[in-house]
């Protein structure tokens, strides 16, 4: 019969079963806890959700890169290279 | 200096403008700074926070490049190589730094009752069709709550989702287990899931 794990046991180690760094037995407990538990689903795919905005908050075409850098900053990294031979 | 990659695209151009970096050539070193400077600087500020912190750091990176160009092995783009370089350098800053305050993490992470259950049950988030208007504000809220997470947080989702690297190399650059990457990264997405909740449930915040 397969262990009922506890809300905290599925939410402390959610990015293990996410992962796939579980054996059979454990993912079969995460499994029959997901069927009875809706506040765990629920939690999980806005984990997953959580995930992709954080990667999609940085592509290119969210957050472009400015054309050009600073000219200042561009002077004053030519300065301190002429006052900073190569070693 | 121990940062090489392997996207290792070595067209005659990339082979060449390292040829003339390690002669010390000026405009090779001047193209370097032009071409890569503006992508070094918005990733400088994501993890420092700061504008003339991330200005010192880009400097730093690209003097650390023009001292080590011998050391660059050709295995990575030299874009890549300072970049990693960068990464590095914005690392080494926000170890020296002192801590500021930040967001208590407690009310971020799930709470849960002595017999394991959750204090608050979590809802679905409802989000309908996202239109482009509504994508860019997300992304833009998202940015803005992640600049909000404490530092160890905010570093280890940049470092592995936003940089890409790989939980062996981000392990190498904090200084701790890839077991302990594993589980900062997972509070860290959890603390971002708990500041993001409020502005998916809608009407049920």
């Amino acid at each position: 019969m397969t262990r009922w794990m506890t809300c905290q046991e599925f939410l402390d180690f959610l990015w293990a079963y996410l992962s796939g760094e579980i054996d059979a037995v454990q993912r079969q407990e995460f499994e029959y806890h997901l069927s009875g538990c809706p506040s765990c689903v629920a939690y999980m795919k806005s984990y997953q959700r959580t995930i992709e905005l954080g990667k999609a908050a940085f592509e290119p075409t969210e957050d472009p890169v400015p054309e050009e850098v600073p000219e200042e900053l561009v002077q004053a990294i030519l300065a301190a290279r002429r006052n900073r031979p190569a070693e | 200096m121990d940062v090489q990659t392997s996207d290792a695209p070595q067209d005659r151009g990339e082979l060449e403008l390292v040829a003339r970096l390690r002669a010390g050539d000026d405009e090779a070193f001047a193209q370097l700074v032009r071409s890569c400077g503006c992508s070094l600087l918005a990733t400088a500020r994501r993890f420092l926070r700061n504008e003339e912190d991330a200005r010192d750091a880009v400097q730093e990176a690209f003097l650390k490049a023009h001292r080590s160009i011998e050391s660059f092995q050709g295995n990575a783009r030299v874009s890549t190589w300072v970049h990693r370089i960068l990464v590095t350098t914005c690392l080494m800053r926000l170890r020296s730094r002192h801590r500021a305050a930040e967001e208590p993490l407690d009310e971020l992470l799930p709470r849960f009752l002595e017999d394991g259950h959750s204090v608050v049950p979590s809802w679905e988030w409802d989000e309908g069709p996202v239109r482009d208007l509504e994508r860019r504000e997300l992304c833009a809220t998202v940015r803005a709550l992640i600049a909000r997470l404490p530092e160890s947080f905010r570093t280890v989702i940049l470092l592995r989702d936003i940089e890409e690297l790989d939980t062996a190399e981000t392990a190498r650059l904090l200084e701790i287990t890839e077991n302990a990457v594993k589980i900062r990264l997972h509070r860290a997405r959890q603390a971002l899931r708990g500041l993001l909740d409020p502005h998916m449930i809608g009407g049920r915040a």
